[in-house]
């Protein structure tokens, strides 16, 4: 019994089904990772997961409860961090201000959970004052991040956190989702550096065409011959 | 040198504090219409007839007190009522929205569909103010007329030229200053101006972070109701309430959020005073001004006025086209329409 589940889901935005039958499932303190080609959904069903999709098959299960049909904004409020891959900070705002935005539903003291963003993104602490439009791209991802954690989750799902950052940015993000994860949070990440992050990755789930095509541990993908050449590059 | 003096006083009389006291009502005008913009993201047509209908019930209830024999001093009895024209108009806006707006809102209809409603909403609050209070001019300030008399001037200064200020003229700039220190305060400190912020930036973001949007939205529109208000009464008091005036000044008012960038709050102050000094400047005659700058004895031969008054909308109209050519996103880099 995964403690977020995504179970057997099919369908699409309206339109026609994007999703087949389509199975995500991640567990406390553990990284998930789903890979594919460009097209294949992932996003889809990341997004299926927080609520965003119309779903006419299948189950969302969130530590045993069935959250098929809660809107993303209560999924936030059981517990589900989402960080989206485009506009997720709030630029004009300073970086204080978009933690303090992540916290907005916690009406408790909450700066204890802002040191703990500090110490996981030291950068930020010294540029809690200025706007989030004037970081860099790496920054502002983990302004998106710190954001997300602010609520205190119980499973934080990233789409793409590493879209658009250098080489080094991506290494040392993973290092900091690594950290995020080993406290207890469940992980949940779209991945378009898919070598890297099955790198990381406790469980892999390559999507193909909206169907799962290969799931298992990332070592296991990484070192299938079949994944290796069909996804990997060789 | 007591000719500058004279030509400075001269200025300060007919343009600078006229136009100070403008500005302020254009700013807090522009404000109400600004952050309707950057939360409901529509162009609010009805804010100058939202004006007017504060405007009245603050004259009804100013004229109730009268009756009652209740009076604030040597400033307006309007100023006493102010709170509770406020108070019916938040309710008639959040009418307004209740019964239309939320309607196109849940539909997720276009931003210009939401604005062809306000026109609508313009419309028939205008009808209701006029069917209320009537069509004419209400002058509604009593209390003490002038804080500086003009000959009291004159006598203290030993200058031909008096400079007057009208206590309404007072009244309009300390208002304003407090009650855009108090929005800002509000708009950068608090929880919920920080999350109309928020909102106003990234809504999906906003949504994802648990804000509710139905308060955001409510907020919203008790201030621009609470802004249009005190807006509406201050005009009033420094002019005369005269519900088509209100109307009109629709123009000025738009003209000042865009110059200032729509959306942003600072860049409405800036807009209003930019809108209003230019009206004033331009349309203001220079023939004395320049004749105590002149030579002893020199006068220009004509009036030496840009542009006769009744052209000051279109003062505000040119400067609207001019920066939506040029600079659509305004001084401080607003929205763009």
């Amino acid at each position: 019994m995964s403690y977020l589940i995504g179970d057997a889901m099919t369908g699409g935005y309206g339109g026609a089904d994007i999703l087949h039958d389509c199975t995500i499932a991640v567990e406390k303190g553990e990284i998930a990772v789903i890979v594919g080609p460009n097209g294949a959904g992932k996003s889809t069903a990341m997004k299926a997961v927080f609520g965003m999709l119309d779903m006419h098959k299948g189950q969302v299960r969130l530590d045993g409860a069935d959250i098929t049909n809660m809107s993303p904004q209560d999924r936030v409020k059981a517990g589900m961090g989402f960080v989206p891959q485009n506009n997720n900070v709030f630029t004009s705002m300073t970086v204080q201000e978009n933690l303090e935005m992540g916290a907005y539903i916690r009406l408790e003291d909450f700066s204890d959970t802002m040191e703990q963003v500090f110490d996981l993104f030291p950068i930020l602490k010294e540029k809690r004052k200025q706007p989030a439009s004037e970081l860099s791209g790496g920054q502002r991802q983990q302004v998106a991040v710190g954001r997300a954690l602010m609520t205190q989750p119980k499973v934080l799902m990233l789409d793409e956190p590493t879209a658009g950052v250098s080489p080094i940015v991506m290494d040392e993000l993973f290092d900091r989702i690594i950290e995020v994860a080993k406290t207890g949070i469940a992980i949940l990440m779209v991945e378009q550096n898919a070598r890297q992050a099955l790198n990381i990755a406790d469980k892999g789930y390559v999507l193909v065409q909206g169907r799962n095509r290969f799931t298992d541990t990332g070592a296991a993908l990484l070192a299938n011959p079949e994944v290796r050449k069909s996804f990997l590059g060789g | 040198m007591t000719d500058i003096l004279n030509a400075i006083v001269l200025f300060a009389n007919f343009v600078f504090v006229p136009g100070l006291a403008y500005g302020s009502q254009l700013a807090l005008g522009a404000l109400g219409v600004t952050l309707i913009f950057s939360i409901l993201r529509f162009a609010n047509f009805a804010h100058g007839d939202t004006m007017a209908f504060g405007t009245m019930c603050t004259i009804l209830v100013t004229w109730w007190f009268q009756s009652m024999g209740i009076s604030f001093g040597f400033l307006p009895t309007a100023l006493l009522a102010l709170p509770f024209g406020i108070f019916l108009t938040i309710l008639y806006v959040l009418g307004t929205d209740r019964m239309i707006y939320r309607f196109y809102r849940k539909k997720k209809s276009a931003n210009i569909i939401l604005m062809m409603a306000s026109v609508g909403v313009m419309f028939v609050t205008n009808g209701i103010v006029r069917l209320i209070i009537g069509p004419e001019d209400q002058r509604f300030a009593d209390g003490e007329r002038f804080v500086i008399r003009a000959r009291e001037f004159k006598e203290m200064t030993g200058l031909a030229e008096g400079l007057a200020i009208r206590t309404t003229q007072v009244i309009t700039v300390v208002v304003t200053i407090m009650v855009v220190a108090a929005l800002f305060w509000f708009l950068q400190k608090s929880r919920t101006g920080k999350a109309m912020r928020a909102y106003s930036d990234n809504e999906d973001l906003a949504l994802l972070s648990g804000i509710n949007p139905d308060k955001v939205v409510m907020v919203a529109w008790i201030i621009a109701a609470t802004l249009a208000t005190i807006a509406g009464t201050l005009y009033g008091l420094d002019k005369s309430f005269k519900p088509f005036v209100y109307f009109q000044l629709l123009l000025p008012i738009f003209a000042a959020a865009i110059v200032g960038g729509i959306g942003n709050p600072l860049g409405a102050i800036a807009g209003g005073f930019v809108i209003a000094f230019s009206e004033v400047t331009i349309t203001y005659v220079y023939k004395k001004f320049l004749a105590y700058l002149g030579p002893d004895g020199w006068a220009p031969d004509g009036l030496v006025q840009l542009l006769s008054t009744d052209y000051k909308f279109a003062v505000s109209f040119v400067i609207l086209v001019l920066v939506l050519l040029w600079r659509p996103t305004g001084i401080f880099k607003g929205k763009v329409l």
